[in-house]
């Protein structure tokens, strides 16, 4: 079907884009790294401490890396007219969004749910913590793009949105991270965090199927 | 014929066009000429549906409603603003594959490399878009339309930036478009006349006053 092959075209597009602009892409990465060492730095070598603090630490590291990279979204398109040319195309604008909140993902989130785990093991997170921790990126971190996406749409058109956006975007972070976090403390107490993961999946499904058209009127909005 | 009628515009309470009614035929290139600022722009997005209309105003396209924003009637047009739609990073080639792609094969489309030729960027197939002069992005830019035809062509200010080549190319794009009974409305501050068999000009005073 030509709309799959338009927003085929498109996530592929983006994925090039990324990955010519590598350090767009990778600063969000280094930023995790290091705010990830530091914290040991200033806590001293408590492995206890480290262990308790890990999923929290982790995720709110985790989570200001996507805000990060969440200009990266609308910004270049709206900057160059792509924008313009994607909302005049014949193909339904909330499938366009959700291709790019998928392609953002591919070159973000995806990335920081390979490396975060990788920090949480070196704060000394055990096994099966660890995997729940990793679960739980991987469910949490598309739900970070769309929903984060709903923000760049609106702010995208002004001078000095980036404010405007973490002040948009962070409250309706808030349940991704009380329950990614409560995920992988139960796990760690030896609790199943089959409830939270849970919800965190159901969290993903409404994000990825409603906020598209948020995205969508979002844009329309800022480009009038 | 694409046809407008009582087509009226305010921003913040200041009305930037008034009473605006124009009607475009099949094979037939209308100039709407207009100073900076006299709302040449906005008129063209209005009808790409960049800008929400205020007031309910009629657009009809061959006798049927054409509502800017719905998908069967952004499938007959092309838009071309200030900004170009291009990626600076990508390739020629690469940019104008995304383009094809994207607005889906058509049988009477031309290929990537039979529209970079036909824009005379023969050459620079493989020079990202970033790298070529603000004349030549505009003509990587009118390459995209050959991708795929369309019936409407809304074009503002196509020949800024060109040189009497350049300005010679988009003569001939509107000639060649226009011989294929299609119709193209342009935008320009300047005192250029399109070379093309049918064109008429209509002056912005008449929508703003």
């Amino acid at each position: 079907m030509s709309a799959t092959s338009a927003a085929l075209a498109l996530g592929l597009r983006d994925v090039r884009l990324a990955l010519r602009n590598r350090s767009e892409v990778l600063a969000p990465l280094l930023f995790l790294l290091m705010v990830a060492t530091l914290f040991p730095l200033g806590l001293g070598p408590d492995t206890r401490l480290l262990e308790q603090i890990a999923p929290g630490v982790i995720w709110v590291i985790a989570l200001l890396s996507c805000l990060l990279s969440l200009n990266l979204m609308f910004h270049a398109d709206l900057e160059d007219g792509t924008l313009e040319q994607l909302i005049i195309s014949r193909w339904p604008l909330p499938g366009l969004a959700l291709t790019k909140v998928l392609a953002h993902w591919l070159i973000s989130g995806l990335p920081v749910t390979i490396v975060a785990p990788v920090a949480a093991a070196a704060y000394g997170l055990p096994g099966e913590p660890l995997q729940v921790m990793a679960l739980s990126l991987l469910l949490g971190t598309p739900i970070l793009s769309a929903v984060g996406a709903i923000g760049v749409a609106l702010s995208v058109g002004l001078r000095r949105g980036g404010m405007f956006l973490a002040l948009l975007v962070l409250p309706l972070y808030v349940p991704v991270i009380i329950f990614a976090t409560a995920a992988v403390s139960a796990s760690m107490a030896g609790l199943s965090p089959a409830s939270s993961l849970y919800l965190l999946g159901a969290m993903l499904v409404l994000a990825l199927t409603t906020a598209p058209f948020a995205i969508a009127a979002g844009l329309k909005v800022s480009i009038a | 014929m694409l046809s407008i009628h009582r087509l009226a515009f305010q921003r913040q309470s200041i009305p930037i066009l008034r009473q605006v009614a124009l009607h475009l035929d099949a094979g037939e290139v209308v100039l709407i000429r207009g100073e900076n600022g006299s709302g040449k722009s906005t008129l063209v997005r209005l009808l790409a549906g960049l800008v929400p209309a205020q007031d309910v105003f009629e657009v009809t396209l061959d006798g049927e409603p054409f509502s800017p924003g719905d998908p069967r009637c952004q499938a007959r047009f092309a838009y071309l603003g200030h900004t170009l739609g291009l990626k600076d990073v990508l390739t020629c080639q690469e940019n104008l594959s995304f383009y094809r792609q994207f607005l889906g094969a058509h049988p009477e489309g031309l290929s990537v490399s039979g529209a970079l030729k036909a824009c005379g960027l023969d050459g620079y197939q493989y020079s990202p878009a970033g790298r070529l002069s603000a004349g030549q992005r505009k003509r990587l830019a009118l390459a995209r339309l050959l991708l795929r035809p369309v019936d409407i062509w809304l074009l503002d200010e196509p020949y800024s930036n060109l040189d009497a080549e350049g300005i010679t190319l988009v003569d001939r794009l509107l000639q060649q478009h226009i011989d294929l009974n299609g119709r193209a409305l342009l935008t320009s501050h300047g005192t250029f006349v399109p070379q093309v068999t049918r064109h008429r000009e209509v002056d912005m005073r008449e929508f703003t006053q």
